[in-house]
């Protein structure tokens, strides 16, 4: 019994993580047809800035607020400068460019940062929580991870729902002509949902670096996952990407603590292989199926 | 209040590839009047709306609104500039409800910065209830205002044709460019439809794409006859109704089938 609570609440724990990375991938897959592939090694080099913020002797928070804006930036960046130029061409031409992203980000972090594994602090414990005489699997880290991407799923919530540049994001998002007629700034929105999805794959990095080792490949497997988890949801629905980041951390953390963890890649590719060849469109997308 | 000069398009040459769609066409889209573009399947219509709304950037010629030379026209700027249009597939937002539909056409009225917008500053809540207010207001004219909570895609096809109508029309443009607005509608719909429009032409100018005669012939005051990229007529639809190249074009199809029908609205 207790070794499942604890598979659960690990499960559960990277499962939002998880759902982070695929909100991530949804915003911009929604926006703009692209999945970015290269959000793996940009939330890798932010991480990797707060570390050397961190280890010049600032304070954990300092650096987790520097990484995030650093996504942000980066996100921005990266629309603007690489994949503005290829907008309105075959979507797989600008899905090339992000794996050659990934594998240019890759190599200049190895040259900057060095081809190493460093440790990583984490702003809370990493020990599990007390409760009676047994120790359950729930870490304060654990419980920050929660509570930190609950947080920004809520404020993303507010800002789609809520405000007018979320609702221009949404009109750009849908219909990239009508809005262009209706005065959006469609190339803005598409910055700006970038710049957002950026920044929420930069806290999944923080997120699974904290208390652990991180090196230029140390996200590498999170945006295999975290694709799964994209899919699993149907790649167009935010609240799609968070079930299906969930879901995913659950079966894996089950499949690792029953079955064997050396199984857990072979799991996520399983079940992705399940969901494409028994329902393509994704458990909650609403409409047509999609091509992966 | 003075007259604005209208919207003119002057030589306007659109080619594809080896295709010409559009060869030398000039008209003149005049204040408080409804211009009807008319011609046959692949004569450029669609074209034309295309470049009145800056999609497509002509090879040569010239586009003035007011008096003033639209030098690159982006999609984006037409509504601030006030013009605004309607498309043949609707384009609503079905993932949406009606009424953000049409909070999207509203937006750049009242914007409020971007920053202020994000951080929920008063200013921008205040912004927001006054185009909350005009979008239910556009959406009340046209009688769909019960369904602004309903997403346009559980709706029959006429009133998703009246929210398209709204979300055009909230931002009060000066110039309405108007793509098969009668397409799909029933004999009665068509009817209010062309009401509605000559309603409007105290308000704005109004260009109008349309396949059905008897609404084209009742509701323009002037008329442009496309064939083949080339405009082949222009006058009053009498004028146009009785032409020799005009006749020759639709092969005496559709013009002739109701020759009595006068400006009935």
């Amino acid at each position: 019994m207790q070794q499942f609570v604890n598979t659960v609440l690990g499960g559960l724990t990277l499962g939002m993580v998880y759902a982070a990375f695929a909100l991530a991938l949804v915003l911009i897959w929604r926006s703009t047809r692209i999945v970015n592939f290269a959000q793996a090694p940009m939330a890798m080099v932010t991480t990797f800035i707060a570390l050397q913020i961190i280890e010049a002797g600032h304070s954990y928070w300092l650096g987790f607020a520097a990484a995030l804006l650093a996504g942000l930036v980066l996100g921005a960046v990266v629309e603007r400068v690489l994949i503005r130029p290829v907008e309105g061409k075959a979507e797989i031409n600008a899905v090339i460019l992000t794996l050659g992203l990934f594998i240019v980000i890759h190599a200049l972090a190895a040259v900057i940062f060095g081809n190493r594994y460093r440790s990583f602090p984490a702003a809370f414990g990493i020990r599990g929580i007390e409760v009676g005489d047994t120790t359950i699997a729930l870490t304060g880290f654990g419980i920050f991870t929660i509570v930190a991407v609950l947080v920004v799923m809520g404020l993303l919530v507010l800002l789609f729902r809520f405000t007018d540049v979320g609702l221009r994001m949404r009109a750009a998002a849908f219909n990239q002509e009508v809005a262009r007629l209706l005065g959006v700034r469609v190339g803005r929105m598409l910055t700006l949902g970038w710049a957002l999805a950026s920044l929420v794959g930069s806290l999944a990095g923080l997120l699974i670096a904290g208390g652990s080792l991180v090196h230029p490949g140390y996200m590498d497997s999170v945006v295999v996952y975290g694709f799964v988890a994209a899919v699993l949801g149907g790649l167009d629905s935010p609240g799609g990407a968070v079930v299906g980041g969930l879901l995913l951390g659950l079966s894996l953390s089950l499949v690792s603590g029953y079955v064997g963890s050396q199984l857990v890649a072979l799991a996520a590719l399983a079940i992705l292989m399940v969901v494409l060849l028994l329902r393509p469109q994704g458990l909650f997308a609403q409409g047509r199926e999609r091509r992966v | 209040m003075e007259e604005p000069a209208g919207f003119t398009m002057r030589d306007v040459t659109v080619t594809f590839g080896g295709l010409t769609a559009l060869s030398e066409v000039s008209l003149t889209a005049r204040p408080r009047q409804v211009l009807g573009v008319i011609g046959p399947n692949g004569a450029g219509k669609t074209t034309l709306f295309n470049v009145a709304c800056g999609f497509v950037t002509p090879d040569s010629g010239a586009l003035t609104w007011r008096g003033r030379q639209l030098q690159r026209l982006r999609p984006h700027d037409l509504a601030g500039l006030g013009i605004a249009r309607t498309l043949q597939g609707l384009g609503l937002f079905d993932r949406m409800t009606v009424l953000d539909n049409v909070l999207v056409g509203a937006d750049h009225i009242g914007r409020a910065g971007f920053w202020s917008g994000l951080l929920g500053a008063p200013r921008a809540t205040r912004d927001e209830a006054r185009l909350r207010e005009r979008a239910l207001a556009a959406l009340d004219e046209l009688g769909v205002a019960a369904y602004a909570d309903r997403s346009p895609a559980s709706l029959p096809y006429a009133l998703r044709k009246k929210v398209s109508l709204a979300r055009a029309l909230v931002a009060e443009p000066a110039l309405l460019l108007l793509d098969e607005p009668a397409s799909g509608l029933s004999d009665e719909e068509m009817a209010d439809l062309g009401e509605r429009l000559r309603g409007l032409t105290d308000r704005m100018a109004v260009m109008l794409v349309e396949h059905h005669m008897d609404l084209v012939m009742s509701v323009c005051d002037d008329l442009v006859v496309l064939d083949f990229g080339r405009v082949i007529a222009t006058g009053s639809p009498a004028d146009v109704r009785d032409d020799p190249a005009v006749r020759a074009a639709y092969l005496g199809e559709a013009v002739e089938a109701e020759p009595s029908r006068g400006k009935g609205a």
